[in-house]
């Protein structure tokens, strides 16, 4: 096999199996660095060895032998340096540690993985850490493509994750699948992780780039692999499905000028029918599991509705509206008040939606969320209050960060005084 | 492993309380000892008095310098400790949860630095 034919194959298996290389050499090496140094050694000497003997038939069992045997290679190798430098005691005690990692079974690939995304998602870490470590080692992305993910430096991304390990070694967070009494909570943990990287994706930032893409396909893929992991789970079912109805329509959702085109004004032809298909048999099963509802599901059985419709006319909004509620019994939020008052107002009118609104106002504490502002424009403008819009709408300004949004905001006011959007406001 | 669990509270609030509040929390700490005890998790654990009754000593220079009071006036204060044996930091997690002050204030979770081999 030529040497660049071997590099592209070893590329595409550590794209599928570096993750499950990790977690294994994580278990049998006992801490990150030793198993991450390991696996790069592996991977090289697959690198050398592969062209020659060709690719192994199991080629994840292949990379974990190799990085263990690198690894007790220099486990021995330091024990001779310790027993020149300090003595027997170190010695036996390594070559000890040694024949432990020789004689360990490496075959429960399924289990370590598991125990590699509780790991990375710890309730002792920060969110920060969540999601570097996440992506860096179970998604098996560069330190320089979560970086760029983020907007942070090279550097400011590898010292996160630095600080991560050493959090994990210096307060013994163990590399363990949780006890079954915190199990469902740590699980919600690392669902929100994966939801964190799913919505870093798919929230519209200055453009559409590239990599907002591929964060929202590692979120699928952790998905996935969660789901693969712990079978018919509903809150796993219930995000996957969320993702991959979101994901569908990332086709119709921003303008070639990075312009947020709104649910309602899509070219639904965009939409990837696939993923909705698959979203679609996922919300299905999510929500026909007995026992507590998972709000992940829920709100992925409000995007299937939206998904279902043909045409913008055909959506069914009392059932939304009856889902909205549903979910702010689970999850109360502003947002969900929010998108429940927008659903509102589609079944019983602007003026209803417009007190929703105007009393989640009331309440305080959401003064500066551009959203509420944008909402309540929408219902005066459809209430035929123009004046009061323009104001909302100007609020909202005051607030939003976003440069699509901001264009969609000047673009209202626009509207409202009759003039082309670009003039000046 | 060994684990120092700080139980931190708002003092006022604390003392605040009826009397029969009080008691109640006292015989949840006894029950809570006694069982970290027989699991063989207890090192040791002390109710401290409060803040008011606290002096903080600094050398600057050579010079002893000794205030009233805390090191530094904070919103909860730190009202007593355990120092634990743990396999890992979710069994210390675990232990610190039961703390029966975790439901009033916080219980900061230290790592003791593992003495020189």
């Amino acid at each position: 096999m030529n040497v660049s034919v071997v590099d592209r194959v070893v590329e595409e298996v550590f794209r599928r199996e570096a993750g499950r290389v990790l977690a294994t050499l994580i278990r049998l090496l006992g801490d990150f660095d030793s198993a991450e140094e390991a696996r790069q050694e592996a991977f090289a000497a697959a690198m050398e060895q592969w062209a020659a003997a060709g690719v192994p038939a199991n080629p994840c069992a292949w990379l974990i032998k190799t990085g263990r045997n690198k690894a007790i290679h220099r486990i021995r190798r330091d024990a001779v340096f310790r027993t020149k430098v300090q003595g027997r005691e170190f010695a036996s005690a390594e070559a000890d540690a040694a024949a432990v990692l020789e004689e360990a079974d490496d075959t429960t690939f399924g289990d370590d993985r598991l125990r590699l995304i509780f790991t990375c998602c710890h309730p002792a870490l920060s969110g920060e850490a969540h999601v570097a470590l996440t992506l860096r080692e179970v998604c098996g992305l560069t330190t320089q493509a979560v970086a760029r993910a983020f907007l942070v430096s090279e550097e400011t991304m590898a010292q996160r994750l630095v600080r991560a390990k050493k959090k994990i070694r210096d307060a013994g967070i163990p590399y363990e699948t949780p006890e079954p009494a915190v199990f469902n909570q740590r699980i919600h943990g690392v669902l929100a992780v994966v939801y964190g990287v799913f919505t870093e994706g798919y929230a519209v930032t200055t453009g559409t780039r590239l990599v907002d893409a591929e964060l929202c396909g590692e979120a699928i893929r952790l998905g996935r692999l969660i789901d693969e992991l712990l079978p018919s789970n509903p809150a796993v079912l219930g995000l996957l499905a969320l993702m991959l109805l979101h994901d569908a329509r990332r086709p119709a959702r921003v303008s070639q000028h990075g312009d947020v085109i709104l649910l309602e004004d899509q070219d639904r032809t965009l939409w990837n029918q696939a993923k909705i298909a698959e979203g679609l048999a996922l919300v299905d099963r999510a929500l026909n599991i007995a026992g507590q509802v998972s709000p992940y599901a829920v709100q992925a059985a409000i995007a299937a509705l939206h998904v279902r419709a043909r045409k913008k006319q055909d959506t069914d909004w009392p059932q939304i509206v009856g889902l909205y509620e549903v979910l702010l019994r689970l999850q109360p939020s502003p947002v969900v008040e929010l998108n429940h008052a927008v659903a509102v107002s589609m079944v019983d009118g602007a003026a209803r939606a417009l007190n929703l609104v105007d009393s989640l106002a009331a309440r305080g504490q959401v003064s500066e969320y551009h959203l509420l502002h944008a909402a309540r424009g929408r219902f005066l403008q459809q209430l035929g209050r123009p004046i009061e819009a323009r104001e909302a709408y100007r609020s909202a300004l005051r607030f939003a960060t976003l440069e699509p949004e901001r264009r969609l905001l000047k673009a209202r006011i626009a509207d409202i005084d009759g003039r082309p959007a670009g003039a000046r406001a | 492993m060994q684990y120092l669990l700080l139980i931190y509270a708002n003092e006022a609030e604390m003392a605040g309380r009826t009397a029969s509040a009080k008691a109640s929390m006292t015989a949840e700490y006894t029950e809570f000892t006694k069982g970290i005890i027989q699991a063989g998790q207890f090192k040791a654990g002390d109710r401290l008095k409060p803040t008011s009754a606290a002096t903080t000593v600094r050398v600057r220079n050579g010079q002893p310098a000794t205030t009233d009071g805390p090191f530094a006036e904070t919103r909860e204060q730190l009202g007593g400790y355990y120092l634990v044996e743990a396999k890992n930091l979710d069994e210390a997690i675990a232990i610190a949860a039961r703390i029966p002050g975790a439901k009033h204030g916080s219980i900061e979770v230290r790592p003791i630095w593992p003495p020189e081999a």
